[in-house]
């Protein structure tokens, strides 16, 4: 009998290793850019082309960064969440419409419903990339510092928006 | 009969547009060829990378969307003269580490490098192990000294 227990032990241990594995998933990986300060940016507003909004403008304010876009599949998952959330006013959400038409996102956003303060309009997907896009929906925390504290990647459910985004917005905002 | 020089004309004409279509494909396609140099390096380094969309594709063997606008990314800055270990750091500062096959030796990726050689010498230590100890067992004389002599006494008395 004593003979198996090397081997039984050293698979337990495999198993172990394999057991922890599945619990994790492969898609989230860690943003470089968690610790670092937001890149700038400046695009014009989703409902007034003339207006632009700059990264810049939300200094001194905790934010969240949401990027999202009307083909998204996963975003229409979200989006209630954020609809929801955003009528209790806690902190400024701004969309970053990524590689969207205008139109469609409008469209999107008049069916669906609202919860941006503003949404910005990332056409060619060029800040998208600065910020370390690699799936819609992804949402990033952003300090008073213009730091950015969280990145989100994937649709944001009630669970994560409780546990996970409003513990640390309200850290941030004292 | 008459007929055929006609035809060979019409043959003769058709080649001459051929040929002449022909070269003027080859002139427009020649600006491809000049960034050929462009074209090589941007496939050795997008090799490199890894699709963060498919991740087991390579940023030059994706086709995502993603992969498509950070190849024109590589390419645009190649085309501003950047070195790769430039272009490799763009990438690494906005997808971190994971986005590159040959994640760079450090702390957080110790294991990582050194575990396969790890378990080779665990291995091979077993190995090592595992055979002193068989050759340390004698094995036992398969026969006694007196069946020897027994097993001899008979094989005497069947030669006479």
């Amino acid at each position: 009998m004593k003979r198996f227990l090397l081997p039984l032990a050293a698979f337990a241990v495999l198993v172990g290793f394999l057991a922890i594995g599945l619990t994790r998933d492969p898609r989230d990986v860690p943003s470089p850019l968690v610790g670092k300060p937001a890149p700038a940016f400046t695009l014009p507003q989703l409902h007034d082309a003339g207006k632009s909004f700059s990264a810049a403008d939300m200094k001194g304010r905790v934010w969240l960064l949401n990027v999202w876009a009307s083909w998204c599949v996963s975003c229409r998952e979200e989006h209630p969440v954020l609809v929801e959330f955003a009528k209790t006013g806690q902190v400024p959400i701004i969309g970053l419409d990524y590689k969207d038409k205008v139109a469609d996102a409008r469209q999107w956003l008049d069916k669906l419903g609202n919860p941006y303060t503003l949404t910005a309009v990332d056409a060619d997907g060029r800040v998208g990339i600065d910020y370390g896009v690699y799936g819609v929906p992804e949402t990033y925390v952003i300090d008073k510092q213009g730091i950015i504290r969280m990145k989100h990647t994937g649709p944001i459910t009630p669970e994560s928006l409780n546990k996970k985004i409003l513990p640390l917005v309200a850290e941030l905002s004292r | 009969m008459r007929r055929w020089p006609v035809l060979l004309m019409l043959f003769a004409l058709f080649a001459l547009v051929a040929l002449v279509a022909g070269d003027v494909f080859a002139g427009e396609a020649a600006p491809l060829a000049t960034n050929e140099a462009v074209e090589k390096r941007l496939v050795a380094i997008s090799e490199e990378l890894r699709c963060l969309v498919c991740q087991n594709e390579s940023l030059a063997a994706s086709q995502a969307d993603l992969a498509n606008d950070l190849r024109r990314e590589i390419r645009k800055m190649i085309g501003e003269g950047k070195t790769d270990r430039e272009i490799l750091d763009f990438m690494v500062a906005r997808y971190g580490d994971f986005v590159r096959y040959r994640p760079p030796v450090k702390p957080t990726t110790w294991a990582l490098w050194g575990g396969p050689f790890i378990l080779l010498a665990g291995g091979l230590g077993a190995l090592v192990f595992f055979l002193r100890r068989r050759n340390r067992m004698a094995p036992p004389p398969v026969l006694s000294e007196e069946q020897r002599r027994h097993a001899a006494a008979l094989l005497d008395q069947s030669d006479t």
